[in-house]
């Protein structure tokens, strides 16, 4: 499982700071960056992350197994100039974080399952009303009070289609505490700059997990600021998307008088309750992703140059599967890993890509199959198995290791 | 004649491009927003440091119409994001403007906390003792007896005593109004503005399609007549011994108005004890 | 609460009512708590359909403003200004539908 031993090729082609394009970047405030090496688990290193990335607001209400992380916030914030409030729910913190975006500040909250079930309105109110925020899902096993204190993977989808209605979403899946930090910084970035809620999708084994997390100094932490209008007050309207789709922003108290609904708006904000609107408005929000997905898509690739049989596993599961593909290579069978550091939008053009060539996909989620059906979709008949785990433990690489072998005879 | 400059002094605080409004005739929601118009002048807030919060139903629609920074947010869950807004960017006077369904029902337990917190919001319940954007179904607040769509048969469970539900979860300014007492209400709403703290007021309300009409009681203008002869105006009064039934006298009034550390105050005290220097205070927006 | 009118030959000032003839809904609170009854009911209809009030004893009215401050619809309001030497209190008051405000 050393993955350091494998150099792994971002697909994406661009580093964290080059993904936000033609935008200023500002660097992160020193204050809030805890630079050096440390050894922490993956809870306190999101939380870390979501500090460093100037996350200035949290909310929320304790759930095993992501409580360690509004736990480090709570002991952080007033040291940092940052606030911290336990709400009485997850309803409650769902939606203070989107009265905390809108008051000026960067927020997240923080939740496992059962919580996580609770936040989705406030996901599609996010949505709707384009504020950028992070929500937090160290996932467990499930349904319903399921495994609270064992990982599982079988939120993925209701990280994409949770709340109700039609809409876009981006997710992040990190594997290790290193990442909670360096993606936490990335989600928020994510966020800013399309003015939109982002998951960050962890898991119980990864939240939980110590390993060494290295802080970089403040100077080098790229920020992506929240994209302020420049416009007066009579010129402005605050749902009016420029060039990419993504209207700028201003706050509360800043003298626009604004309206923000969950209704469906028109470019003043205003309800306007028809299909045209509908369709203008909807079509915009989920375009911003759609149409950014290549900016927004991001994959870890490892051994893949000859692949024939292409792993996809993303989470802890793709540590897990890693070690699956470096065992199969010793017993010289060509196999591969493609992990979405960015799970949603799905790299559905990277996979059509691998689908041309791979001789076969083998999914490995600790669900019972729900990545898989996209990989499925871009894979255009091109044999795909699933390795399936109801979750509670990690696959055994050599559970893994015989699929593999599986399908290349 | 003249054309006269002279304008509404609602006129101001509307988004009047919206108008008209979505309320019934007869309906008391729009009474309270002149009321909350001139309590704003009355008050000398900076208006563009004054935000609503609303959350859904007819009252929810408040915030649509007032040309201020205004939410409208999700059912029941405007005190939270109020809640987030006004410790996010303290400068702001947050007012949460609400129904008796939307903030005592599904929020219910926003209401209470935000209360024990004493969180520095403003929120005002008009209360029509029904579900009238959905239809006219029961409500926690309707009165023994009454019909709605969903107790065809009369309403058999206890409704909330409100003014008692904020003082007991904490409130420091608790009042009860009726649409009748317009300049008691706009009082009583700047007050509530200068208090710091969770400031509560009620406003009875008509709501002539849906409750008054199927419980007989006729229309909005009967019903503010009623207001007019069955309201007791009872200042610091106990609010457990509040009147309002179906029928019968109404306790009016302000009941509550104490002082009592705000959460922000309450957070900023125990962490300059306890941190010193190290305490960073909160950045706000 | 509701304000005295004072008598009016000794007025200062004026009371002006000007109304939103379309933004109307009829409901009458307008006309039931003036306190010196000088509305009532036309016998008009709005574009939508309801009788808005008018102004039906000019000189009586004080300018208290306490219909604007009934009003749900936002659709009436009153004003005091300074009666000037030899017009009569309440002259040029525009009730009507053309002098919607």
């Amino acid at each position: 499982m050393d993955s350091a031993a494998v150099q792994a090729h971002d697909a994406s082609g661009h580093d964290q700071a080059g993904r936000a394009g033609e935008f200023n970047l500002v660097s992160a405030n020193p204050k809030s960056v805890l630079t050096g090496a440390h050894f922490m688990d993956g809870d306190h290193a999101a939380c870390e992350g979501a500090l460093a990335a100037g996350a200035n607001f949290a909310a929320g209400y304790p759930i095993t197994p992501s409580t360690e992380v509004v736990e480090r916030f709570a002991a952080r914030a007033p040291l940092v100039g940052a606030t911290f409030l336990q709400m009485e729910d997850e309803l409650a913190s769902s939606i203070a974080i989107l009265g905390a975006a809108w008051g000026g500040a960067k927020s997240f909250t923080v939740t496992s399952g059962p919580g996580f079930s609770l936040m989705m309105e406030h996901i599609g109110l996010a949505a709707m009303t384009e504020t950028p925020c992070v929500f937090v899902n160290v996932q467990r096993g499930g349904p319903s009070t399921g495994l609270p204190t064992l990982p599982g993977q079988g939120d993925m989808m209701q990280a994409r289609w949770g709340s109700h209605g039609d809409y876009e979403i981006i997710a992040l899946s990190p594997n290790s505490p290193q990442e909670c930090f360096d993606l936490m910084i990335e989600a928020f970035n994510l966020s800013e700059r399309f003015r939109t809620p982002v998951m960050f999708m962890m898991d119980e084994s990864v939240g939980h997990m110590t390993e060494k997390v290295v802080i970089p100094p403040a100077d080098q932490i790229k920020i992506f600021p929240r994209r302020f209008t420049a416009l007066p007050p009579n010129e402005y309207l605050p749902f009016d998307a420029n060039g990419d789709g993504v209207p700028e922003m201003v706050k509360a108290g800043d003298g626009y008088r604004i309206h923000v609904t969950g209704l469906t708006h028109d470019e003043r904000g205003y309800p306007a309750l028809n299909w045209r609107s509908q369709q203008k408005l909807v079509s915009r929000l989920v375009g911003k992703i759609r149409g950014h997905a290549d900016e927004i898509t991001h994959c870890n690739e490892y051994l893949m140059e000859d692949a024939e049989v292409v792993l996809i596993a993303y989470g802890i599961t793709s540590r897990v599967a890693l070690a699956a593909v470096q065992k199969a290579r010793q017993e010289g069978i060509r196999a591969g890993l493609l992990r979405p550091v960015v799970v949603w939008p799905f790299p559905e053009k990277r996979i059509r890509e691998l689908a041309s060539k791979a001789k076969a996909f083998v999914v490995v989620e600790m669900n019972l199959g729900q990545m898989v059906n996209e990989v499925e979709r871009c894979a255009a008949g091109t044999k795909t198995v699933l390795i399936p785990h109801a979750g509670g433990n990690v696959h055994a690489p050599e559970e893994i290791l015989q699929v593999i072998r599986e399908v290349t005879q | 004649m003249s054309v006269s400059p002279a304008i509404n002094p609602v006129e101001p605080f509307l988004r009047t491009e919206r108008m008209p409004h979505i309320w019934c005739p007869g309906c008391g929601i729009g009474t309270t927003v002149n009321c909350f118009s001139r309590a704003l002048v009355d008050s000398k807030l900076p208006l563009d440091k004054v935000a609503v919060v609303s959350g859904i139903g007819c009252t929810g629609r408040v915030a649509g119409y007032v040309k201020l920074d205004s939410f409208h947010t999700t059912h029941g869950r405007a005190i939270p994001f109020a809640t987030g807004l006004k410790l996010a960017n303290p400068s702001l006077n947050v007012v949460v403007y609400s129904g008796d369904g939307d903030l005592i029902a599904i929020g219910g337990n926003h209401f209470i906390h935000a209360a024990r917190r004493n969180v520095d919001i403003k929120v005002i319940c008009v209360n029509n003792f029904i579900y009238g954007m959905t239809g006219g179904q029961v409500a926690p607040t309707t009165p023994l007896g009454a019909t709605a769509t969903t107790s065809p048969y009369g309403c058999f469970e206890a409704p909330f005593n409100l003014p008692f539900l904020a003082e007991s979860s904490g409130a420091v300014y608790v009042a009860r109004w009726t649409a009748y007492h317009v300049r008691h209400i706009a009082h009583s709403m700047v007050e509530a503005f200068k208090k710091k703290g969770f400031a509560f007021i009620e406003i009875l309300a008509p709501c002539p399609t849906l409750y008054q009409r199927r419980n007989k009681l006729g229309d909005g203008l009967e019903t503010m007549r009623y207001y007019k002869q069955h309201s007791v105006i009872k200042n610091g009064a106990s609010t457990r011994e509040l009147k309002l039934d179906l029928k019968g006298e109404i306790t009016v009034g302000k009941f509550v108005d104490i002082e009592r550390p705000t959460l922000q105050d309450a957070m900023d005290q125990r962490y300059r004890e306890v941190l010193k220097e190290s305490y960073c205070g909160r950045g706000g927006a | 609460m509701p304000e005295a009118p004072p008598a009016a030959k000794s007025r200062k000032f004026r009371g002006r009512v000007f109304i939103n003839w379309d933004r109307c809904k009829g409901c009458g609170f307008c006309i039931e708590f003036c306190p010196p009854k000088v509305l009532k009911f036309s016998d008009k209809f709005n574009n939508h359909g309801y009788h808005p009030p008018i102004l039906e004893n000019e000189p009586a009215c004080t300018g208290c403003d306490l219909c604007g401050l009934y009003c749900p619809d936002f659709a009436i309001f009153g004003i005091r200004e300074a009666v000037s030497a030899g017009v009569p209190a309440g002259a040029d008051v525009p009730a009507s539908p053309a002098a919607a405000a």
